[in-house]
C-alpha cells in the first residue's frame, strides 16, 4: 500500500467536548499503520496542547501528557496556526514542548522540536497537499 | 432580582459570552465555567468586551476548569474572582435565579 499524507485537523478545546480525546486516539491508531501523519492545531484546537493542564479537581483524565508521547510513534509533524495563537493571546511558549528523536549519520539520537508555528497561508498549502483530511 | 449568569462555551467558537455581556444587567454576576473559562483570559481578541464590563458586572471563573486547561491566574483579566465548587454553590444561593448561556 502506498503511503499517504494523513492530516488530522484539530479545532476543538479539550475537556468541554470529546473531540480532542477522540482525535488523539485515532492519531495513535493511525500511527500504527505507518502512514505519513501530520497534525494541525487551529482555532480552539491549540488549547489542547497548552502546558500545565491539571484535571485533578475535575475528576476526569488529563490526556495532555499523551501528546508528549507522539514523537515515540513517529508523529512529529505538528503544525500550529499563528493567527489562532495570536487571537488567543498565546505564544509557542504557552504550549507543551513536544519533541521527537532523529538518528543522525553517526548513529546519535538528536532531540528535535515537533511543533512548527505557521501562518494561515502556509496552513492552506499544507491542507492542499494532504491526501486524507480527518477533522476533529 | 439578582441574576447569576453562567457561560460554558468558548467565546471563539460560540457567541454565548457575547450574548451574556449584551443582556446582563448592571449589578449582576457572571460565572465562566467549562470551555467558557477561556473568556477570562487577558490579551485575547475577546478580552476587551469583558474588560469594559468589569465595572458593572461581578465576574467569577471556576478554578478547577482553569487548572484543567492549564490557565494560570496570572493570565486572567483583572477583576475576576476565582471560585471553587463551593463558591459556585454560594453564588447560586446568593442570587435569585440562574441564567445559563449555553
Amino acid at each position: 500500500m502506498a503511503t499517504k499524507k494523513f492530516m488530522y485537523v484539530n479545532r476543538k478545546a479539550p475537556y468541554g467536548t470529546i473531540y480532542a480525546w477522540e482525535s488523539l486516539e485515532v492519531i495513535l491508531i493511525g500511527a500504527a499503520f505507518e502512514q505519513d501523519v501530520y497534525l494541525a492545531f487551529i482555532d480552539d484546537g491549540i488549547y489542547q496542547i497548552i502546558k500545565g493542564q491539571d484535571t485533578t479537581e475535575l475528576g476526569i483524565k488529563n490526556f495532555s501528557p499523551t501528546y508528549s508521547a507522539l514523537g515515540d510513534f513517529e508523529v512529529s509533524k505538528i503544525f500550529v496556526e499563528k493567527e489562532s495563537l495570536e487571537a488567543r493571546g498565546l505564544t509557542i511558549d504557552d504550549l507543551m514542548p513536544l519533541k521527537w528523536e532523529e538518528e543522525d549519520d553517526d548513529g546519535e539520537w538528536i532531540e528535535k522540536d515537533s511543533i512548527t508555528v505557521i501562518s494561515s497561508d502556509e496552513m492552506k498549502v499544507l491542507l492542499d497537499d494532504s491526501d486524507v483530511l480527518l477533522n476533529f | 432580582m439578582a441574576i447569576l449568569h453562567t457561560v460554558n462555551k468558548s467565546p471563539f467558537e460560540k457567541n454565548a459570552l457575547d450574548a451574556c455581556l449584551r443582556l446582563a444587567a448592571k449589578g449582576s454576576s457572571v460565572l465562566l465555567i467549562e470551555d467558557g473559562v477561556y473568556g477570562a483570559m487577558k490579551g485575547t481578541e475577546k478580552s476587551a468586551a469583558v474588560e469594559s464590563a468589569v465595572g458593572d458586572i461581578s465576574f467569577y471563573v471556576l478554578g478547577p476548569d482553569l487548572k484543567a486547561r492549564g490557565i494560570g491566574e496570572d493570565k486572567l483579566i483583572g477583576g475576576f474572582k476565582v471560585v471553587d465548587y463551593n463558591g459556585f454553590v454560594s453564588l447560586t444561593v446568593d442570587n435569585d435565579k440562574v441564567q445559563a448561556w449555553l
